[in-house]
Formats: C-alpha cells, sequence, structure tokens
C-alpha cells in the first residue's frame, strides 16, 4: 500500500511543479484509526501528506464541479465513473480535470467494525495480506479484508478506473458480477412488507442531507427537499417524509447513479440506501441496458428519446 | 446510595411507575436514548449514545400549535408536553448541554414555554464516563467525565454497581422511588478513585477567543472549509446546536405551525426572501458554526457551546475534526500575531 502513495504522491508534485494543474485532490491521513480525509494539495512540498488506504472511502467527484481551474484528482474506479456521469451531463469539462486514477480493492466499512468489535471503538488496524487485524480495548479480531468491505465495495464491478490520464500501479481483477441478490429479495416481498422494511430503515433517518452532499451526482442548485415555495415534502424528520425524500433522490438519480455507495458511507444513522439505488441501478441496466459512468461519449438514458425505449413499465394492464 | 447491577432492572421499574424514563437501549451497533418501557432494555455498557438527548427537550420537529376555522373564527390548540420525565444514565457531557441550551430559550428577552416545560418536568440521571472515548474532549471545553454540573443524580459505576450521589431536590425525589440502599465507605472510596483515574487527551483552547474575535476575515477559512460537503451530520448530533426554523404545515385554514431543527451549514439557512444571502458559499458556512460555537456563544452567555462529546468528530462523512480545526485557527492566530 505504501508503494500506491508513493506514487500518488510523486504523481501529485510533478503535476504541481510542472503547474500542470493548481491543486491536487486526494486523501490524507484522518484523525482516528480507519479514516482518511479529502485533502486538498497546492504545493509540490505538501505531495506528501497524501495517502492510499482501505478507508479512502470518499468519492473526491464531488469536489470537482466547486473549481474553474485545472484540477487533478484522485480516483478510485467509483469515482472515476461519477466524473464520467458529470462529464455526459456537461457539469465539467474534460480538458479541466486531470485523473490520477487509482485500482481499488474495496474500502472497509466501519459500521461493520464496530459491529465486530461490539460497538467498542476500534484503536488499531492492521493489514495483513488478505486478512485485517483490529484492536479495541481489550479485544482483538481477525477478519479476511473481503468480509468487512462496504456493501457496495462487495457489489463493485469496476474497481479500475474507467477514465484516467495516470493510472497508478497495476489494475486489479474485478471480484464481482455486481449481482443485485439483495435487491431481487426484497422485490419478491409483499407490498405491506416492503413498506415495513423501509419504514424502518427510514425512521432512522434525521434529515441532515449528508447523503445527498456526499453524492457526486445531486448537484440541483436548490434541492426538492430544501425548497419552501412549494414545500413539495415535509421538512421534519418525519418517517414518510423521510421515504418521500430518499424516493424522490433515488428517482432523480435514475440512470445517473454510478452505484459508488458514497450515500450510505455518509449517512451517520447506518440508513441502508444502498437497498433503494441499487434497485433503480438495476431497474436502469434492465429497462436501458445501461451503466451509469462507463462511458464518456454515450448519453444518459433518461435524457434521450428512442422510439424503441421500454414502455411496459408506463401501463398496468 | 448504592445500585447493584444485578437489581438495575428492578429499580428502573420503579422509576418508569412515575416518570417516562429514557434510558441508553442498544440498536445494531449503536446505542441510542429511547423511552423504555421496561428496565430489562436499558444497556449501561456503551461509550456514549449516538444521538444526544436534546431531542427529548428539544423534539427535532415539533408542533407548536394547531389551528382550525370554525364559524367564521379560529381554533388555536396549543400543544406543551408538561409529561414528568427522567434521563437515565446520562453522559455529563450532555447534561452540561441542557445547561448551555437553558440560556437559549431562556433568557431577559424569551421564554420558551416548550423546552422550559419540558426542562422542569426532566430529572437528569448522569453516569460518569470511566473510560471516555478517544473523541472526547468534554474536560478542555468546561466539563469533565463526572462532571455534576447540570445532573439530578450522578452514578459512578465501581464494578459490581453504581454509587449513586444525589445532587438537586429533584434527585433526592428518583431516589426516594429508588428506595437504594446507601453506600458504604468503602464503595465510596472506590468511586472516587475512578474519578481520580479517568482520563483523556487535552485539546488546547487557549486564545481561541481572541483568535476568533480577530479573525472573521481570516484566510484560514479558505482553508479549513474546503473538505466540508455542507450537510448537517454535525449540526444534528451535536447536543448544543440549537437552530431552528418555523413552518406552517397546512391546507385552506387549517393546519400546524412546526418548529424544525436546521442547521447553519445548509444553503437556505439565512436566505433572505430578496435572493440575497449573506453567507453565501460553504466557507461562510463553516465559519459561522464555528464562530457560533466558540466566539458568539461566549459572547452572548459567557460559556462555548461546545460540551466535548466529539459525536461531530465521529459522524462526520468527510473527518473534519473540531479538534483539528481549533488547532489550526489557533496556529493561524499566531501567525498574524507574528508579522
Amino acid at each position: 500500500m505504501q508503494g500506491v502513495a508513493g506514487l500518488i504522491q510523486e504523481a501529485a508534485g510533478k503535476l504541481l511543479l510542472d503547474k500542470q494543474v493548481g491543486l491536487v485532490i486526494g486523501f490524507s491521513r484522518g484523525s482516528l484509526p480507519l479514516r482518511s480525509a479529502p485533502c486538498f494539495i497546492r504545493r509540490p512540498d505538501e505531495a506528501e501528506k497524501l495517502v492510499w488506504d482501505r478507508s479512502c472511502e470518499n468519492n473526491l467527484a464531488n469536489y470537482l464541479r466547486r473549481y474553474r481551474q485545472k484540477v487533478a484528482v484522485v480516483a478510485k474506479g467509483c469515482d472515476s465513473r461519477a466524473i464520467v456521469a458529470l462529464l455526459q451531463e456537461k457539469q465539467l469539462e474534460r480538458e479541466n480535470i486531470y485523473i490520477i486514477g487509482v485500482p481499488c480493492s474495496g474500502m472497509i466499512d466501519r459500521k461493520k467494525v464496530k459491529r465486530l468489535l461490539g460497538g467498542k471503538e476500534l484503536l488499531e488496524i492492521e493489514e495483513k495480506r488478505e486478512k485485517i487485524l483490529l484492536k479495541a480495548k481489550g479485544i482483538s479480531k481477525e477478519i479476511s479484508s473481503r468480509e468487512l468491505l462496504h456493501e457496495s465495495c462487495r457489489a463493485c464491478r469496476y474497481p479500475n478506473p474507467v477514465l484516467y490520464d495516470q493510472l497508478i500501479g497495476e489494475p486489479v481483477a474485478q471480484w464481482s458480477a455486481g449481482d443485485f441478490n439483495e435487491v431481487l429479495a426484497f422485490e419478491e416481498r409483499t407490498a405491506q412488507e416492503k413498506k415495513e422494511r423501509l419504514a424502518e430503515e427510514l425512521s432512522k433517518c434525521i434529515r441532515c442531507y449528508a447523503c445527498r452532499n456526499a453524492c457526486p451526482m445531486c448537484y440541483c442548485g436548490e434541492c426538492f427537499a430544501d425548497c419552501s415555495t412549494p414545500q413539495w415534502v415535509g421538512k421534519g424528520a418525519q418517517a414518510e417524509d423521510n421515504l418521500i425524500f430518499q424516493a424522490v433522490r433515488v428517482f432523480h438519480l435514475a440512470g445517473r447513479c454510478v452505484d459508488c455507495g458514497a450515500c450510505e458511507r455518509a449517512c451517520p444513522m447506518d440508513i441502508h440506501l444502498s437497498l433503494l439505488t441499487r434497485k433503480m441501478v438495476k431497474d436502469v441496466r434492465e429497462l436501458y441496458g445501461f451503466e451509469a459512468g462507463v462511458d464518456p461519449e454515450a448519453a444518459p438514458p433518461l435524457a434521450v428519446f428512442s422510439a424503441n425505449d421500454a414502455q411496459d413499465f408506463l401501463f398496468e394492464e | 446510595m448504592m445500585i447493584k447491577k444485578n437489581e438495575l432492572s428492578g429499580y428502573l421499574d420503579k422509576l418508569i411507575q412515575t416518570y417516562q424514563v429514557f434510558a441508553p437501549v442498544e440498536r445494531d451497533s449503536d446505542t441510542c436514548l429511547k423511552q423504555i418501557a421496561a428496565g430489562t432494555e436499558a444497556v449501561l455498557d456503551f461509550g456514549n449514545t449516538s444521538i444526544p438527548p436534546k431531542d427529548i427537550l428539544f423534539p427535532q420537529s415539533e408542533t407548536l400549535f394547531s389551528y382550525t376555522e370554525q364559524d367564521q373564527s379560529i381554533r388555536l390548540e396549543e400543544d406543551v408536553d408538561d409529561g414528568k420525565k427522567l434521563i437515565f444514565a446520562i453522559r455529563p457531557c450532555d447534561a452540561r448541554s441542557f445547561m448551555l441550551l437553558d440560556n437559549v430559550f431562556s433568557n431577559d428577552q424569551y421564554q420558551d414555554p416548550y423546552y422550559l416545560t419540558r426542562r422542569a418536568n426532566t430529572v437528569l440521571v448522569g453516569l460518569g464516563c470511566n473510560e471516555p472515548c478517544g473523541t472526547c474532549f468534554c474536560d478542555s471545553v468546561g466539563g469533565g467525565p463526572f462532571a455534576e454540573e447540570g445532573l439530578d443524580m450522578l452514578l459512578i459505576d465501581i464494578g459490581e454497581g453504581y454509587v449513586a450521589k444525589v445532587l438537586t431536590d429533584k434527585g433526592k425525589e428518583a431516589a426516594l422511588l429508588l428506595g437504594a440502599p446507601g453506600a458504604s465507605r468503602e464503595e465510596r472510596q472506590m468511586a472516587s478513585e475512578i474519578q481520580r483515574q479517568a482520563a483523556m487527551d487535552k485539546v488546547n483552547t487557549e486564545g481561541l477567543k481572541a483568535a476568533l474575535d480577530s479573525g472573521f476575515y481570516s484566510a484560514v477559512w479558505d482553508l479549513l472549509h474546503e473538505k466540508c460537503i455542507g450537510c448537517a451530520a454535525c449540526t444534528y448530533t451535536c447536543p448544543t446546536c440549537h437552530c431552528f426554523d418555523i413552518v406552517d404545515e397546512a391546507v385552506d385554514c387549517n393546519g400546524c405551525r412546526i418548529r424544525n431543527w436546521d442547521a447553519c451549514m445548509f444553503p437556505l439557512f439565512t436566505l433572505h426572501g430578496s435572493g440575497h444571502n449573506p453567507r453565501p458559499t460553504n466557507k461562510e458556512r463553516f465559519r459561522q458554526r464555528v464562530m457560533h460555537k466558540f466566539k458568539y456563544f461566549a459572547d452572548n452567555f459567557g460559556a462555548v457551546a461546545c460540551v466535548g462529546c466529539g459525536r461531530c468528530i465521529i459522524n462526520c462523512p468527510v473527518n473534519v475534526d473540531i479538534r483539528l480545526v481549533i488547532a489550526d485557527i489557533l496556529k493561524a492566530g499566531s501567525e498574524v500575531d507574528k508579522k
């Protein structure tokens, strides 16, 4: 892992030194165990702050729309997909983005770690090949790293960047076919069961909008949930309003969600949002044969019309 | 008073007969304060609850009153909750947060009946922190792992049970209901030994107020806010953040006026009707949050609006750590001084 970090530092330092970019967005060591933080490097000598490990979980594409000058960004597979989707939607200029692509082996889910440690605070983490050693006060646990990954990472089909200007290290082998087993099981339930399950999850929501703000594709100038004239959805944290908020957010991401899981990772209440987002990803794949953020030249399916568009779902016989 | 751990649920059952009892319960890997129906639900082995107890006195969404049209007139109905409540095993930091919130809801300009009625009818039974979390820094902001301020009773875990220290008349009332035996001299000694041992890392806040007084236009804000994504994970899990928004939810002439939590990190927070926003970008909003906690609140009420619970640090999706934010502000301040 140190090797990859070193190569990222080298690449970032060179880009800044050569004045190819004025800013590099990557990850630095965070303030807690198993926590890296987005970091913004403007001087070549600061490039040594850049790290790469199993906690670089944020989708850095989220920051790119803020900058007008040329910016370099460290991008995993999912970050690169979000960049592609933003390019498709004309939110970014390709020539203003320098992509430092980094093959990713998946990021570790801190909430899973906490559950494994029985709610105890993680003090230290050690990575040994395919195993992770977790240490908390009075306990240490060794577990396979694959099991500790975020669910979105476990189902990831694109661990390697789909678009880059420079690739760091060697591509990794794809480990998942991106199955939708959980969504399929959910679809089998009765309407009442679905409603109950969603109410259970969404009753935890505190409407902090961390999900929306962590999502690289949620960039509306004014979110419908914030709008007060007219008010589309109740602003209090009532379960039914929370569900409307999430449902509309997810619908708005139809054909745009790159399935990175940033929303679920950001949620302080541990709400299983990918159950909703992945249902939409699956539907778009089935109805339009489309995956968001894979091909920069492709048009988003809900932004174009074709006479052959699937439409049987519009009518109920 | 001494409360044996194996008798705890029985004691809680006694309290439930008189009070709505809120106690820590487990939910997935988290602990949250919830109203319990039986003493057995309470789990006292936790770091701190994921969400602070402020919503018990200051709900995230609260109907202030409802209105209906009736025969050419309007009928108003106000709902002030005056039920007797007891928060069991609240951490000293969270109890301290109510002392700070009192300033906001009770001052010479305004008395808030909704908060104050709940506050007057709520007993706070604290649980001291034998092992503060790595993100805790209460003793750097005026509190402490066994601070008694704001509590009606303090429990100290000495292994087989809790030594209970009654601190106020409200505490005495609850203690009478418990009817637990007195703690022995040995048990009390153990409790004070545990209090002495609890330790946590210090966060240096010396000079912070001065740095903020002169630092509104400091260049440090340009860098500090940069990774912040502008959500409210910090403010909504903060025990002292108290900004709210009042909205009417109505159909024609019938509806209710609702008070919802609001967050200074949101773009709409200070958006004027004219379209002007005095805090137009994330930078100004981030600065506002820090300023409100460590300068404006101190200017207004003589204390910082942070109790060092560390929830904002744990919950921030991008690892904005208020301890490091403070350090960076101090560093920037001293560099300006040198110039």
